[in-house]
C-alpha cells in the first residue's frame, strides 16, 4: 500500500501535481460563485433602490 | 437551425438553456475526472524510461490542452463579437479568460513539477514551448485587466477582443514549437502521425481525464458566461423579473 502511493521516488512531484490540480479547479468553482454572488446582490441593491423610489 | 442559434444568441433564452447542461456537464466531469485519476495513479504501468513521475501527464496535458483551447474560444468569440456584433459571443470571451488562465497556470506549474526529476531543471529561459505558453498567461492577464480598465462595456468589448485576436498568433506556435525548434519538451503523445504513441492501459485514462476537464471546463464557462451575460442585461426586464420572482 504504501509502496503505492510512493510512485517509485517520484511521489512528492506525482502528489503535488495533483493536489495543485485538485486546489486550482475548486478555486475555478469558487471565484466564479463569488463573481455570481456579487453581480446577483449588485442587481439586487439596484432593484431595491428603483422600488423605494416609486 | 439558424433559428435555433438566433433564439441561443438571446440573452434570456441563453440564460434559461444554459443552466439546463451546468448539473450534467459537471457530474459528467467529475465521474470521468474521477475513473481517470484512479486508473491514471494505480491502474497504469510505470512508463519504461519516466517510471512513476509519467503520470503527470494525467494532469498536465489536460491542463496544457484546456489552456489553448479557452484561448481559442475566446479569441474566436472575439472575432464573432467584432464582425457580428454579437453581444453574447463578447460575454463568451470575457467568461472564457480567467478560466483559460487558471489552466495556463496549471499546465506551467505541473510542467515545471514534471520537468524537475525528468530535466533537472524547474523551468528553462528560452525553451519555446514553455515560453510560448508562459506569454500566454501574459496575454490573458493583459486581456483581463484591458476589460477592468474600461467602465463603458462595448468599448471595452472592442479593446480586448482586439487584443485576443492579436495574440492568437501564439497559439499555432505553442502547438508547434516543439517541432519547430528545439526544446526540452518532449514530442506530441497524442496527435501526432502513426497515432498515439502510447499503450491503451496508459491512454484510456489520459482520454478520460481530457473528457473529463472539458466538461468541468463547460459547466464552469457556462456558469461565467450566465454571470457576465446577468451582469450586462442588469437593466433588461428578464432580469428584473426574474430577481423579482426568485426573491417573491
Amino acid at each position: 500500500m504504501t509502496e503505492m502511493f510512493a510512485m517509485g521516488n517520484y511521489g512528492a512531484y506525482v502528489w503535488s501535481s495533483f493536489g495543485l490540480t485538485a486546489i486550482v479547479m475548486l478555486a475555478c468553482v469558487a471565484q466564479a460563485r463569488s463573481r455570481q454572488r456579487t453581480v446577483y446582490q449588485q442587481i439586487e441593491t439596484r432593484l431595491k433602490a428603483m422600488e423605494s423610489a416609486e | 437551425m439558424w433559428t435555433f442559434f438566433h433564439k441561443l444568441a438571446s440573452p434570456p433564452h441563453f440564460y434559461d438553456i444554459s443552466a439546463r447542461f451546468i448539473p450534467w456537464f459537471a457530474v459528467l466531469g467529475l465521474l470521468l475526472i474521477g475513473y481517470g485519476t484512479v486508473a491514471g495513479l494505480f491502474f497504469a504501468p510505470a512508463d519504461y524510461q519516466q517510471g512513476d513521475a509519467f503520470r503527470i501527464i494525467y494532469v498536465h496535458v489536460p491542463a496544457a490542452y484546456l489552456s489553448m483551447m479557452a484561448y481559442s474560444i475566446m479569441a474566436v468569440s472575439a472575432a464573432i463579437g467584432l464582425i457580428w456584433r454579437m453581444k453574447l459571443a463578447h460575454a463568451v470571451a470575457a467568461g472564457a479568460a480567467p478560466l483559460g488562465a487558471w489552466f495556463t497556470f496549471l499546465a506551467l506549474a505541473t510542467g515545471s513539477i514534471w520537468g524537475r526529476p525528468m530535466w533537472g531543471t524547474w523551468w528553462e529561459w528560452g525553451d519555446p514551448r514553455l515560453t510560448s505558453e508562459l506569454i500566454m498567461l501574459f496575454l490573458y492577464f493583459g486581456y483581463m485587466a484591458l476589460r477592468a480598465a474600461i467602465d463603458d462595456t462595448t468599448k471595452a468589448d472592442k479593446a480586448s477582443a482586439v487584443l485576443a485576436l492579436v495574440g492568437a498568433v501564439n497559439i499555432p506556435i505553442i502547438h508547434f514549437s516543439v517541432e519547430w525548434w528545439s526544446s526540452l519538451h518532449q514530442g506530441p503523445t497524442l496527435v501526432r502521425e502513426g497515432g498515439p504513441a502510447i499503450e491503451p492501459a496508459m491512454l484510456y485514462p489520459l482520454l478520460a481525464m481530457i473528457f473529463g476537464f472539458t466538461f468541468f471546463f463547460g459547466a464552469l464557462l457556462l456558469a461565467r458566461v450566465r454571470t457576465e451575460v446577468l451582469s450586462r442585461e442588469h437593466r433588461a426586464r428578464w432580469v428584473r423579473n426574474m430577481m423579482m420572482g426568485e426573491s417573491a
